[in-house]
């Protein structure tokens, strides 16, 4: 379980304060769907930062399965990250020296796996997101969907306990976005707890809430059917 | 910090990043890196080489493996006779070859008219008289001859000139050194000596990068003696030419404890160095350090440039790396593993390019500077400890800006954010 209390992001540049998020109160349970919602600049995609531990919160505290992650070294915070999250990025963040495969099996490596287990786990991830044919091709060799799918198995081929995204359908056509979606879908249905920021209505309708935010703050939480 | 797990992760992404980097990048890298070798050796090993040029011209046209000469009290070797008997008799000596040598005063125009205000043509030389055979087989200085032909052992009222002693070959005149001009292959010049005056026909020019040879004026043996009416046989000196592999200072030992440094000095080609040359060996192997280290430097920086714009273009990547869990300290491995190859590239290849390639083309073909034929003097000890210091330096010039972006804020990095 996630629980955020008061939290608060602000950006300073000079002498300019920019504060991004003002007192975010939150509670997220395992094996929930969120998506997080709202228009460009609300704050969604600098909660989703907070919550994955990528960025610093300025005052609050995220506790995750009661663990007060302000508390962790910066070098902890990436063993967390290792371990028990797992990322989509918007623009698919794949390495592009690495084939699909590597790129699934490192993170697999670095937690220790041997390497055969590893290389075994992260096809298994790659067959998942119907990728087994391209597991030694290199991002560039792959279409936009295909990268996304990749990235997905990724961040799913080490079983986190949460998985984040971050618009993963925003730089994908309608037939793309839709497959990611059920990929989505199916890893909830498993009981995979997914954190999904996203400004597309019908993709966060499929989420099992959405939290609306709107300059900063949670202005609403909708249970969907 | 830097467990075995990071160092799995660095050679997984090293490898893989400069497999898949373009081979136009990693050619141009490893250029630097050779052409950086070749900075830090060859520099260093052509200043040396330029003196072991010399130093090696004299041991082998001059004083050959070692050279007894004439105590500094004495104008001559005594009991020279029982010298060369003792020489004779040594199964390691490969030949020698003993010298008279008298200073004289060389004349030649001296059949025309001078008026009283022209000035005359003379020169100072010293005069070595010499066996022909057995000083060509010592020092085989017949190849240096450049006009006419070297001497013969009959040849009696001829002499063989150093170029030094020729206007021609040697233009800088000083009123304590004088040349000869207009003298060629058949010109009748006059020796004087102890007073005596006598004609010799110039044979040969000889021209050499040791200024013994080129100041001197050799002449038949016999000759030499009967002028300077020397009927001991005492020589001057003596040069020992020794057998491959035989140890100089052991024969030198040997002939001193036979005696022979109570009439002479015994010297091995090393021990009759001048002190000076042994220091501007010395001080061209510092000036050589100190441009080899400038070259290092300069590698430093080159790869620092390299592997920062590498990091600098690849700070996304770095930052997801670091979002997707992978440690700091792996992914500076993976620079330091990247910059060791580039390092170990440049220095194998350097390494072919110096010991099969400049080293024996250049002995081969010795670059011709005014007082050495000079060489390249890169001593395999010498090149290792060159070739470590370049890996140190580039693995500090990879970590460093590799440190420097690795430090950056994660999302700041993911975002390419400041």
């Amino acid at each position: 379980m996630i629980e955020i209390r008061n939290l608060t992001r602000t950006y300073v540049d000079g002498l300019v304060e920019t504060p991004v998020l003002k007192g975010i109160d939150l509670k997220i349970e395992t094996g929930e769907f969120i998506a997080i919602m709202g228009r460009s600049g609300a704050g969604k995609s600098t909660l989703m930062y907070q919550i994955s531990l990528l960025d610093e919160p300025t005052s609050g505290e995220i506790k995750i399965d009661n663990r007060d992650t302000h508390l962790m070294t910066p070098e902890e915070k990436t063993k967390f990250r290792l371990e028990r999250l797992g990322y989509v990025f918007q623009d698919y963040a794949l390495i592009p020296e690495l084939s699909a495969l590597e790129n699934v099996v490192l993170p697999l490596l670095m937690k220790g796996a041997p390497k055969k287990e590893a290389y075994l786990l992260a096809a298994e991830s790659l067959k998942k997101v119907g990728l087994e044919k391209h597991l030694k091709q290199l991002p560039s060799q792959l279409s936009g969907g295909e990268q996304q799918r990749a990235s997905i198995a990724r961040a799913i081929a080490h079983n986190p306990d949460i998985l984040f995204a971050d618009e993963p359908t925003a730089n994908l056509d309608n037939e793309s976005s839709r497959t990611i979606m059920e990929i989505f879908l199916s890893l909830h249905n498993e009981g995979q707890t997914i954190i999904m920021v996203t400004h597309e209505e019908p993709y966060g309708r499929m989420a099992e809430k959405i939290v609306r935010i709107d300059d900063g703050k949670i202005i609403d939480i909708i249970k969907n059917k | 910090m830097f467990s075995l797990t990071n160092y799995r992760i660095g050679f997984f992404l090293a490898v893989r990043q400069i497999r898949r980097s373009s081979i136009w990048t990693n050619t141009l890298i490893i250029s630097v890196m050779v052409l950086t070798f070749l900075n830090l050796v060859v520099v260093s090993g052509i200043l040396v080489g330029l003196i072991q040029g010399a130093v090696d011209a004299v041991r082998e046209q001059y004083t050959s493996d070692i050279l007894i000469s004439t105590p500094l009290n004495k104008t001559y070797i005594e009991n020279s006779p029982e010298v060369l008997a003792i020489l004779a008799r040594d199964p390691r000596i490969l030949g020698y070859t003993p010298r008279y040598t008298q200073g004289a005063t060389l004349e030649a125009s001296y059949k025309e008219q001078h008026k009283e205000t022209e000035k005359v043509n003379i020169a100072s030389a010293s005069i070595a008289g010499i066996n022909p055979l057995a000083e060509d087989k010592v020092t085989g200085i017949s190849k240096y001859i450049v006009e006419g032909s070297f001497l013969a052992p009959d040849d009696y009222d001829q002499v063989v000139l150093g170029s030094y002693l020729l206007k021609k070959y040697f233009p800088m005149e000083s009123s304590v050194f004088t040349t000869l001009d207009n003298v060629e292959p058949g010109t009748k010049i006059r020796i004087t000596l102890n007073g005596i005056k006598h004609e010799v026909t110039v044979k040969g020019i000889i021209k050499s990068k040791v200024d013994e040879i080129n100041m001197k004026v050799f002449m038949v043996d016999s000759q030499l003696r009967n002028m300077m009416g020397r009927n001991d046989y005492a020589v001057n000196e003596v040069a020992i030419k020794l057998k491959p592999n035989v140890d100089p200072v052991a024969v030198r030992d040997s002939l001193v404890a036979q005696g022979i440094d109570r009439v002479a000095r015994v010297q091995t080609f090393s021990d009759a160095e001048p002190k000076f040359i042994k220091d501007m060996i010395d001080t061209f192997a510092i000036l050589g350090n100190l441009i080899s280290s400038i070259g290092l430097v300069v590698a430093s920086i080159t790869i620092f440039i390299v592997i920062f714009i590498n990091a600098i273009t690849r700070r996304k990547f770095i930052g997801i790396l670091k979002g997707i869990g992978i440690s700091g300290e792996a992914i500076e491995i993976s620079y330091i593993l990247q910059s060791f190859f580039y390092a170990i590239m440049g220095s194998i290849i350097g390494i072919f390019i110096v010991y099969a390639v400049l080293e024996p083309l250049i002995t081969a073909y010795p670059i011709d500077f005014p007082f050495s034929d000079g060489i390249l003097v890169a001593p395999i000890s010498s090149t290792l400890l060159r070739m470590s210091l370049l890996i140190i330096a580039t693995i500090f010039a990879g970590y460093i800006p590799a440190r420097m972006i690795v430090r950056k804020n994660t999302l700041d990095s993911i975002l390419v954010r400041k």
